[in-house]
């Protein structure tokens, strides 16, 4: 089943338990309060873009789901385990610009690494490398899979990126500033990817590109210390300035964009 | 000058060869077989420090290893512990600053390049101090530089154990340290234990180095570690093909340079060392001029 045909039924109610949910959650680096009582739930299938601006807390809030820093107060849980547990069922796509531009590893090596369980050691299986290989020709790069990571385009090292994320099954995806130095062209064909994807999987974007969620997503968080989940319907001027702090003009787009089931048909 | 020009023309390889297996020059054997054994872990390590950029923490280990040298050196003379090899000393020494020094690269709030520092010349002072501190002569020179006299039967022993060792761990680990290498946040999110496959890779670092001291030394030995997988990045498209070819250079320079120092009577690490740095200067140009 695609993901476009259910979109507008995640989008109603009675889903169960949360993939994801935040429950009073507040953290501090040192004596700095970077996330403020967060209170919210993430359903099954459900596509979220969280925006805010810069040092807002983005990161951090996906750095909590995935297990890497641990609430001051409160408590996360993923598919209603602590995020060590639950993050199994978790794909990372982290930020390109963290990656070394030489370190000498294929595309298929970089996917590989979504194969990955403690106490899996040795070689390589085949079930590994088919599983991989998979993934790869799913993100349209069977072809790649030989080449090195860094002599990829933007778009293709994100697809490689996505691929690894995914081989390990993932139930969410958590892709942080995946349109960065991706261009246009590349971009319109990683959403239709995305939007290929398994409607059971529930994605969740940190974006700075408001145009981009706008587009895309059906639901945002803004994070700015504080963390509100709207429909993207009811984010409105105030609140955009509200939450970068200066002024913002928003731009209603001619076709349906900016309702509550908006995204996925392009 | 004019003798030494005299030997180059008449130190043809095939002399070499004769001088390998004349029975009065063992040391040049034992050196030729460590270096030939040592090029596989020197070479599989090395990819790995190289890619991960930490070839400035495996020189802090390199460094700090005189300490545990100076100690065992003095232990052996004062306190009468013969079985206490310098070796032995130099390993245990490894192995500590290895743990420290990845401790503070790994958790550390404050500045690491100064901490490590700090441990890199603590372990040549400490060192430094036990042999002036320990009665009759210590060559101090040789353990910096190499000498090859220091090689013996023994070592070539131990050293081939310590190889095994190394590519067993390797061949075991290789996807975890790739992963811990490449991106260790996702590494952890897949479970994999990065701290510890991090320290992993520091120890594999440490046994690397120790082995290798007393034929290149410990300041030359950084060099034998971070140039050929340096020289095989310049165009491997994996870290298979980067280490298979780093493996390849290290033993041909150790193979070259021992060849070189005999015939033209020069230092023997210092040969093998020029040769690497020559050679990766020389890629590095050519690389350089195809991009252009």
């Amino acid at each position: 089943m695609k993901r476009s045909e259910t979109s507008q039924e995640s989008s109603t109610e009675s889903r169960g338990q949360p993939v994801v949910c935040f429950d009073g959650v507040s953290f501090r680096y040192g004596r700095h309060l970077v996330l403020e009582d967060a209170d919210f739930d993430i359903f099954e299938g459900e596509s979220i873009c969280v925006v805010g601006p810069n040092g807002g807390g983005k990161s951090t809030l996906l750095k909590l789901m995935l297990g890497l820093l641990d609430p001051d107060e409160g408590q996360v849980s993923i598919f209603g385990e602590p995020p060590r547990k639950g993050r199994r069922l978790v794909g990372y796509v982290p930020q390109q610009i963290e990656f070394d531009p030489l370190f000498p590893v294929t595309a298929l090596d970089v996917v590989l690494m979504g194969r990955l369980r403690r106490g899996n050691l040795g070689f390589v299986s085949k079930s590994d490398r088919a599983a991989a290989m998979d993934s790869l020709a799913q993100m349209g790069l069977g072809d790649q899979a030989k080449q090195a990571f860094a002599s990829l385009s933007g778009g293709q090292r994100q697809g490689v990126l996505i691929a690894r994320a995914l081989v390990a099954n993932a139930k969410l995806l958590l892709l942080d500033e995946p349109m960065a130095h991706v261009d246009v062209a590349a971009e319109g064909r990683l959403l239709e990817r995305l939007s290929e994807l398994d409607a059971g999987l529930t994605l969740i974007t940190v974006s700075h590109d408001l145009a981009f969620v706008s587009r895309s997503v059906p639901k945002v968080i803004c994070v700015n210390r504080c963390v509100h989940l709207h429909p993207t319907a009811q984010l409105t001027e105030s609140r955009i300035r509200e939450l970068y702090g200066h002024d913002v003009r928003m731009v209603q787009h001619a076709h349906e964009h900016l309702d509550s089931h908006g995204g996925h048909h392009h | 000058m004019l003798t030494n020009t005299l030997i180059v023309t008449e130190g043809t390889i095939t002399d070499f060869w004769q001088a390998l297996f004349h029975p009065d020059l063992g040391f040049l054997r034992n050196a030729l077989l460590l270096g030939l054994v040592g090029s596989i872990p020197l070479g599989a390590v090395g990819t790995f420090v190289v890619a991960r950029r930490i070839s400035y923490l495996a020189a802090a280990i390199a460094h700090s290893v005189l300490g545990g040298i100076g100690g065992a050196l003095y232990a052996q003379q004062v306190w009468g512990w013969t079985w206490l090899h310098p070796m032995f000393g130099a390993l245990l020494a490894a192995l500590v600053s290895a743990s420290i020094i990845g401790l503070v690269s790994l958790r550390s709030q404050q500045r690491e390049d100064a901490v490590i520092g700090a441990i890199w010349v603590s372990g040549m002072a400490i060192g430094l101090i036990f042999m002036a501190k320990t009665p009759g002569y210590v060559d101090g020179m040789a353990y910096l530089f190499g000498d090859i006299l220091l090689v013996t039967r023994s070592d070539l022993w131990i050293a081939s154990a310590v190889a095994v060792f190394i590519v067993a761990v390797l061949l075991i680990w290789h996807r975890q340290i790739v992963a811990v290498c490449f991106d260790s946040e996702f590494a952890a999110i897949r479970g994999v234990r990065v701290e510890a496959i991090y320290l992993l890779l520091l120890l594999l670092t440490a046994l690397t180095i120790v082995m290798l001291v007393s034929l290149v030394g410990i300041v030359l030995v950084i060099a034998l570690l971070t140039l050929p997988p340096a020289i095989a990045a310049l165009r491997a498209r994996s870290l298979a093909q980067m280490l298979g070819s780093a493996v390849l250079l290290t033993a041909g320079f150790i193979v070259f340079g021992l060849w070189a120092s005999y015939s033209l009577n020069l230092p023997t690490g210092p040969s093998i060392i020029l040769l690497a740095a020559m050679v990766y200067l020389l890629a590095s140009m050519r690389q350089r001029f195809l991009k252009d």
